[in-house]
């Protein structure tokens, strides 16, 4: 009896998922669109974190966001700031919105709108600086602060009018296109960056902005192979947003890290966490670096797998899987083994080499602890010292205790309500 | 002429996709015209070229997928529009390397799987038995280590499902002449064969390929079986298959002596039927047998050349092998290059059942045999790395296997018993068996010849000469090659029997000889 | 007739669970078979096997 129960719940939620239509629509500023969303507030990738507990990632881009706020002038005051207890930490989860690595968001950050056509709900990302030394890898110099100021003040405003002119954007489709491009939707988004940049471009010319304003934005996007995570990761957001809440279902809806800690929350569970150790990446390290200097898995770009790309779709970009020293082949067999804890296949999401089989979609906490296998993640490494930036690339996965505590907890609950 | 369409929007598929599948639906029966894709000009002015093209079609945008067709009845654009979703969510893997983990995906992987092959721990086996059963799938269930309970369980189940479940601790089965675990390569022929032991089938399917004939099928029920508990049930599920099987023209059955109740039912089942059978109970009675109108075997070989001679049409006769005077020469030479001291027989076995035929050989003829799994309790050793006097070892039981690969794969604990038995200076005869076949280890007699050359000259040094018979089980088509094993033993100075049975005689020939 | 009568009468298609060599030497007399990567339920972890029999 209550297996079927569980069935017709995760039914109900893969088909919410699989029917999602995340459309871009907009851009804005955080605290005018962010619900919930306060001058004296920062977000932040992964589960709840206090900040006496934040890597070094993390603490860097706490206090490069409250030096650009303006709300402190130098680093001494802002660490002050930081630790006083009048700045607010809250996951981007808890506000419809997800960032990579660190994450952070904060009042004056430009953000993309995007809206779950099919089921009304909004998700947010800010836009991605580019690569190197960057506020999501900790970064605050001056450099980092005046880039921030320009995305504020040209990128978004641009971006914006670009979008007015061109409409919605159904990035469900184009993410199902990029995917067959070789992307995967989390470390590899070269596809998905080019298509943008070809449906926006002629929009962008468009704007009544400078020609050198114009030519700086383009040049902008194109220089950055990641411009279109930062799309990717709220378009499978609002898709998962969608699904949340069904009582009995145990499909995984978000999966999330803040550098110390990896969390994930299910949908028959609610709004409950369930935690544990952040793992270290198995991967490249870039020339100079070794796994001394990587931080502990960070950032909200999981949302990827959680919804059925990324590292599940592996297979559809071979070229990630030699970060771990793998043949294309093990690339086939990292997604393969994916279909055996997940409910579906996509109906959208396809891969060539597996002759156009949709990637494995909707992770059942049943399944990974029965079977033992843990969800495949592709991500970047961090260095552990704030403003360091990217040190490698790799496969990570999370702490088994996470779909363990999930399941018990799922348990008692039913067991709370006399069902068994 | 009506054009039946389907629109979805948002819906995203690879043009090359569509194209094969709209060559397919283009198949179907009574479809006239037929076009599957996403709705992109080019698409929309084909549709219109076909007159396939609605004003509703004419609207939708590239991101939306289209089907239209022109089709003689209405009901013909259902069975194309199924289709056509069949066809974009079937998608098959076939990755060589890939494993899946668990049953179900396996199931998933290969959905016309007929047999499923569990050597899995025995803690988990009986559930994965259960799944397979209840996917109708037949089982061999290698593992042992699983309950009684489970057992009966699960018997009962298959046998409810009409399915075989053989085993648990079934290490040999040859179906549709596949060997199954640890099984030999037989030739095709009219003798079926139901065992409830390993060793014991792949002596019987060798011998009665050495003798020319061939077998159609090889069951194993696993070693309880015809217990009282169990009642026989897979054996009978067998044996009415095997009545039932138009290439099967005898029927063997190989068991240790069975529950008086069960056997009488076995036997009643194979009375019942019109083939002939020929029935071993090892060191069983026979006259039950016969009473029940099967014929005794004596022993695995006797029992093979019964079952030959049967579909030859030639009278049945016992068979036990050499004559004494046919190699008088040989019992007395060697018995004469024993000092007087050396009176015993060690048997370092692998096959748990060519060691039970050779006791129950052995005691009839010498007296006391000395045994880890001895016939009686007053013949169990006390330390079971110590022989004494007569003693034949099952060196594949569970006591010398635990945390070790079986002997039959991994040689190490008979090279080193080799060594310790001849330091004995009473011990006068060394047995060996060597099973080959499928599961076995690649050359079984290269790993012992230097531990025969070892256990020789420490023996030597003694002063003492060590007398060394053996068999081999194995066909000359086994990847091993029985020809080449019995060759080098040969070159060593073993003397090679042409079976179990006869290699134990022969040593308690020698033995009798000497006492003479 | 039977299945184990009809199973006679098919090719054999083999689902491996356990040792593999059993599955090599399937493959060598060219026999269908897929290997299970099998491990213990829940990784021999008795709490879990019982929290999820409960949902069986």
């Amino acid at each position: 009896m209550v297996q079927e129960r569980i069935e017709a719940a995760n039914k109900k939620v893969m088909e919410i998922i699989l029917n999602g239509q995340p459309t871009l629509l907009d851009i804005g500023r955080a605290q005018e669109i962010v619900p919930g969303m306060t001058e004296k507030m920062i977000l932040h990738a992964g589960p709840p974190i206090k900040w006496e507990k934040m890597s070094g990632p993390l603490r860097g881009a706490v206090i490069g966001a409250l030096i650009y706020e303006g709300l402190e002038v130098d680093e001494k005051e802002a660490i002050e700031l930081a630790a006083s207890g009048e700045i607010s930490y809250d996951p981007c989860h808890h506000h419809n919105a997800v960032g990579p690595m660190a994450g952070v968001v904060s009042a004056s950050m430009p953000v993309w709108i995007l809206q779950n056509k099919a089921y009304g709900n909004y998700s947010y990302c800010t836009l991605n600086e580019g690569l190197g030394k960057v506020l999501r890898y900790g970064a605050y110099s001056d450099e980092v602060i005046k880039r921030l100021r320009w995305m504020e003040n040209l990128l978004a405003p641009l971006l914006k009018q670009a979008l007015k002119l061109y409409g919605p954007i159904d990035l469900k489709t184009m993410i199902a296109q990029a995917l067959q491009m070789g992307d995967e939707g989390h470390n590899r988004n070269r596809a998905g960056t080019s298509l943008l940049i070809r449906e926006l471009a002629p929009y962008i010319v468009q704007t009544k902005f400078s020609e050198e304003e114009k030519i700086k934005v383009l040049k902008f996007i194109d220089s950055n192979d990641h411009f279109f995570l930062n799309l990717t990761m709220p378009a499978c957001k609002c898709t998962m947003d969608a699904a949340k809440n069904i009582e009995f279902s145990t499909i995984v809806t978000v999966m999330a890290r803040n550098g110390t800690e990896f969390g994930i929350r299910v949908s028959g569970l609610g709004e409950r966490w369930f935690t544990g150790p952040a793992g270290i990446v198995d991967g490249l390290l870039f020339p100079g670096y070794t796994t001394k200097d990587a931080n502990p898995d960070i950032g909200d770009s999981v949302i990827a797998e959680t919804a059925g790309i990324g590292g599940f779709a592996m297979a559809a970009a071979p070229a990630i899987v030699q970060f771990v020293g793998g043949s294309a082949k093990d690339a086939i067999n990292f997604t393969l083994k994916m279909y055996e804890i997940t409910a579906v296949e996509n109906n959208i999401y396809k891969i060539p080499a597996l002759d156009f089989r949709g990637t494995p979609t909707g992770i059942d906490i049943r399944k990974v602890v029965e079977t033992g296998i843990l969800p495949s993640i592709n991500t970047g490494i961090a260095h552990k010292d704030p403003g360091v930036g990217q040190v490698g690339a790799g496969l990570v996965k999370p702490p088994m205790n996470c779909f363990e505590d999930a399941l018990q907890a799922f348990v008692e609950d039913l067991e709370n309500k006399n069902i068994i | 002429m009506a054009v039946k369409y389907l629109i979805r929007e948002n819906a995203y598929h690879d043009s090359v996709t569509l194209m094969i599948i709209t060559r397919e639906a283009k198949k179907i029966e009574g479809v006239n015209e037929v076009i599957v894709g996403m709705g992109t000009e080019l698409n929309k002015e084909l549709a219109g070229n076909l007159n396939l093209l609605t004003p509703e079609l004419g609207k939708i945008t590239p991101n939306d997928f289209f089907i239209s067709l022109d089709s003689v009845y209405d009901n013909i654009a259902k069975k194309a529009f199924a289709l056509v979703d069949e066809l974009l969510s079937k998608k098959k893997v076939e990755s060589e390397d890939y494993q899946p983990s668990t049953f179900e995906s396996a199931l998933k992987y290969m959905p016309d799987a007929n047999l499923v092959l569990i050597s899995l721990p025995g803690k988990y086996a009986a559930r994965e038995v259960k799944k397979a059963l209840l996917n109708d799938k037949h089982v061999m269930l290698f593992s042992d280590n699983v309950t009684l309970e489970e057992e009966i369980e699960l018997k009962k189940l298959a046998k409810q499902r009409g399915l075989l479940m053989m085993g648990p601790d079934c290490g040999t089965a040859i179906i549709n002449h596949v060997a199954l675990a640890f099984a030999n390569v037989i030739r095709k022929g009219p003798i079926g064969v139901v065992g409830a032991s390993g060793t014991g089938i792949q002596e019987v399917t060798v011998m009665i390929d050495k003798l020319g004939s061939g077998i159609s099928q090889a069951i194993g029920t696993g070693g309880r079986d015809l217990k009282a508990e169990v009642a026989g049930i897979m054996m009978i599920e067998g044996i009415k298959a095997l009545q039932y099987d138009p290439l099967t023209e005898v029927i063997v059955l190989i068991s240790k002596p069975p529950d008086k109740e069960v056997a009488r039912k076995v036997l009643s089942i194979l009375k019942e039927g019109t083939k002939p059978s020929v029935v071993y109970f090892i060191g069983g009675d026979p006259n039950m047998i016969k009473e029940y109108g099967s014929i005794p075997g004596l022993s695995l070989e006797d029992t093979a050349h019964k079952a030959v001679a049967i579909t030859k049409g030639v009278t049945i006769e016992d068979f036990t092998g050499f004559t004494v005077t046919e190699i008088d020469k040989i019992i007395q030479g060697e018995a004469n290059r024993l000092n007087e001291k050396q009176r015993y027989i060690r048997g370092l076995y692998t096959g748990g059942t060519l060691c039970d035929e050779a006791m129950i050989i052995l005691s009839a003829l010498v007296g006391d045999i000395y045994s880890n799994i001895p016939l009686k309790p007053e013949g169990k050793l006390s330390d079971i790395n110590k022989s004494y006097r007569h003693s034949l070892i099952d060196l594949g039981d569970d006591e010398f296997t635990r945390g070790k690969p079986h002997p039959m794969i991994d040689p190490y604990v008979r090279q080193e018993r080799i060594l310790s038995e001849v330091k004995d200076r009473e011990v006068a005869i060394i047995l060996m068996d060597f099973v080959l076949g499928f599961g076995s280890h690649p050359d079984p007699v290269g790993t012992m010849i230097p531990y025969i050359q070892k256990a020789r000259e420490s023996a030597a040094q003694g002063g003492r000469y060590i007398c060394m018979i053996s068999s081999v089980c194995g066909t000359k088509t086994d990847p091993q090659g029985l020809i080449g094993q019995e060759k080098r033993l040969k070159e060593e100075g073993v003397i090679v029997m042409p079976s179990n049975a006869q290699a134990v005689r022969l040593a308690a020939e020698i033995v009798l000889f000497k006492e003479e | 007739m039977t299945k184990i009568n009809k199973l006679f009468k098919q090719e054999l298609k083999i689902i491996n669970m356990g040792l593999e060599s059993f599955n090599e030497n399937l493959k060598k007399q060219n026999i269908k078979t897929v290997h299970v990567d099998w491990k213990p339920p829940a990784r021999g972890n008795e709490k879990m096997i019982s929290l999820l029999d409960k949902l069986k």
